[in-house]
């Protein structure tokens, strides 16, 4: 029987199983790539939000003085949790996307595929940190132009574009896990709307965890976006450093996108139903 | 050895059965479609047509019962269903915001098409479906006959033994309507696909199919090669008229098909007005 099967599908049959994971992978997301650099406007229009921060919030909150920020500036301070922040709002509703193909039918035809289910998710997550790299990039320019202390070592560039990367592939797969539930767009904007800010402000973000009362401190520890903001804070700026340590917060990271996955694989089929 | 020359169906329903709730939208079905056929498939809104192809094509899951595909169980062997089938959806399943080119070369690289023969493919599927000038535009600027020929060229690309068309002309003028079926014939002849379509066109259905079932509640209700099915039904009888027979005054717009009719019909529509 597999002889007979390796004859009908020649396509796959040469090719050692995790590689034709990983090119089922890199299709559905360079589907997501070319789409966006088709019609890039949604790149620009992300770009406000950390202007907004950087630009308005922290001059005006800088002149208070009063948030221990560990000897930084608070310009310094806040400038990794803006970048992580930018990345989570946008990621967040990466689920809309998913809820507009089904509606149209494209998302049918990759469930059709042999593209395994888990392929399907995953690739989708690799597609957003695309997006995630870019506004980094954003981020880094406003940065630079409003005199953050920004260091620009390579391993620490690297380090800050894998710790955004992540960011963006839990966020946009939590969001995945949000449309396979609710199904609707409508809801699921309220969802989205209702979620993004208490995930920013029960985090590090824009003050560190040892000024929370102490219930906002579990929530905190336990939402990935501090061990993003943990990370990049250690990783961006002079001075700056990791309160609860980088492996813990890579760790942490790791283990909250790997059942992410596991959850939208499983209810991500039910999406068509 | 494709299957086809070993085995006779292609598709094979066992006490095939969906229900949503109370409701059964596919009660223990059992037909078959043989290997190499055009099998057309007709029913009223809410007959199971849609529920039908969604546990062949491995979307939903069936409640009860199950069926060979391809030689494959779906309920056992989803995997390699998906491998044997190719399925165009009643909905727009072309990504609008891609080139025809790039909806192609997606499909390619999710069913493992690599190297030359993904180029040479893709080029063969645009030139077979008249597409080749229009391969690097946008399709949210193809003309719905193109979008369907596209949908078809993409399921097609891996040669499945089956290919399910729901609704394949849904929305397009006459003009464009021809051309899809030419196209589906031209599959047949060439590739000896099986092809089931589901169609609400009786003179879809009597020109193109070689067996046609009626489908009414969950059942199939009349099964035959249209030739056969006219003459059961009398002298000078029309497809339609064995439909009316069959279905009683199911022929307004029977019930739910499914959880959510609204969404539905809203889908249809929407599907139909932008194909126009």
């Amino acid at each position: 029987m597999s002889e007979e099967l390796a004859v009908r599908h020649a396509a796959w049959s040469d090719t050692p199983q995790p590689l034709a994971l990983l090119l089922q992978i890199l299709a559905v997301a360079e589907a997501d790539v070319r789409k966006l650099l088709h019609d890039p406007m949604e790149l620009f229009t992300r770009m406000l939000q950390p202007v907004l921060w950087l630009v308005i919030f922290a001059p005006v909150f800088s002149r208070t003085r009063a948030i221990p920020t560990g000897g930084l500036r608070y310009l310094d301070f806040m400038a990794p949790g803006v970048l992580a922040q930018s990345v989570m709002f946008g990621a967040i509703f990466y689920g809309v996307s998913i809820i507009w193909e089904r509606d149209q039918g494209v998302l049918q035809k990759f469930l059709v595929s042999p593209a395994p289910r888990v392929a399907l998710v995953a690739g989708r997550a690799l597609s957003s940190t695309f997006r995630a790299v870019v506004q980094a990039i954003v981020v880094y320019v406003i940065a630079l132009w409003m005199g953050v202390a920004l260091q620009f070592s390579a391993w620490r560039m690297a380090g800050v574009l894998l710790t955004v990367m992540l960011g963006a592939a839990i966020f946009s797969t939590f969001s995945l896990v949000a449309a396979c539930i609710v199904k609707s767009r409508e809801r699921f904007m309220g969802i989205g709307q209702v979620l993004t800010m208490p995930l920013f402000l029960a985090s590090n973000a824009i003050y560190p965890l040892s000024l929370m009362p102490g219930w906002l401190q579990v929530l905190a520890r336990i939402n990935p976006l501090s061990y993003q903001v943990d990370l990049l804070r250690g990783l961006m700026v002079r001075g700056g450093y990791s309160v609860l340590g980088f492996g813990m917060d890579a760790a942490v990271l790791a283990l909250w996108l790997a059942v992410l996955i596991a959850i939208a694989t499983k209810l991500y089929p039910r999406i068509v139903i | 050895m494709r299957y086809s020359d070993r085995m006779e169906s292609a598709i094979q329903t066992i006490q095939l059965t969906r229900r949503y709730d109370s409701l059964v939208a596919v009660d223990h079905l059992e037909f078959s479609a043989a290997a190499g056929s055009i099998f057309g498939l007709l029913g009223p809104n809410g007959a199971g047509k849609s529920t039908l192809i969604k546990m062949l094509t491995t979307l939903l899951p069936p409640s009860s019962g199950t069926a060979r595909v391809a030689g494959y169980d779906i309920v056992r062997k989803p995997a390699d269903v998906r491998r044997s089938i190719g399925y165009v959806a009643q909905m727009l399943s072309a990504d609008g915001d891609l080139t025809g080119y790039e909806n192609l070369l997606i499909s390619a690289k999710l069913y493992g098409i690599r190297g030359q023969a993904r180029e040479s493919r893709i080029g063969e599927a645009l030139e077979f479906m008249s597409l080749t000038e229009a391969a690097e535009k946008r399709v949210k600027h193809y003309s719905g006959g193109m979008i369907r020929r596209l949908e078809i060229a993409q399921s097609m690309l891996h040669r499945p033994e089956v290919l399910f068309l729901d609704e394949p002309t849904i929305g397009l003028d006459p003009v464009a309507k021809r051309s899809v079926w030419d196209h589906i014939r031209e599959l047949r002849e060439q590739f000896g696909t099986t092809i089931l379509m589901t169609t609400h066109d009786m003179q879809e259905a009597d020109g193109l199919c070689d067996m046609v079932a009626i489908m009414y509640q969950g059942h199939i209700v009349s099964l035959g090669t249209p030739v056969s099915l006219k003459a059961g039904a009398g002298p000078e009888a029309t497809l339609n008229d064995v439909f009316i027979l069959s279905t009683g005054a199911a022929m307004t717009d029977g019930a739910a098909e499914e959880g959510g009719t609204f969404r539905d019909v809203g889908r249809t529509r929407r599907t139909a007005r932008r194909l126009e």
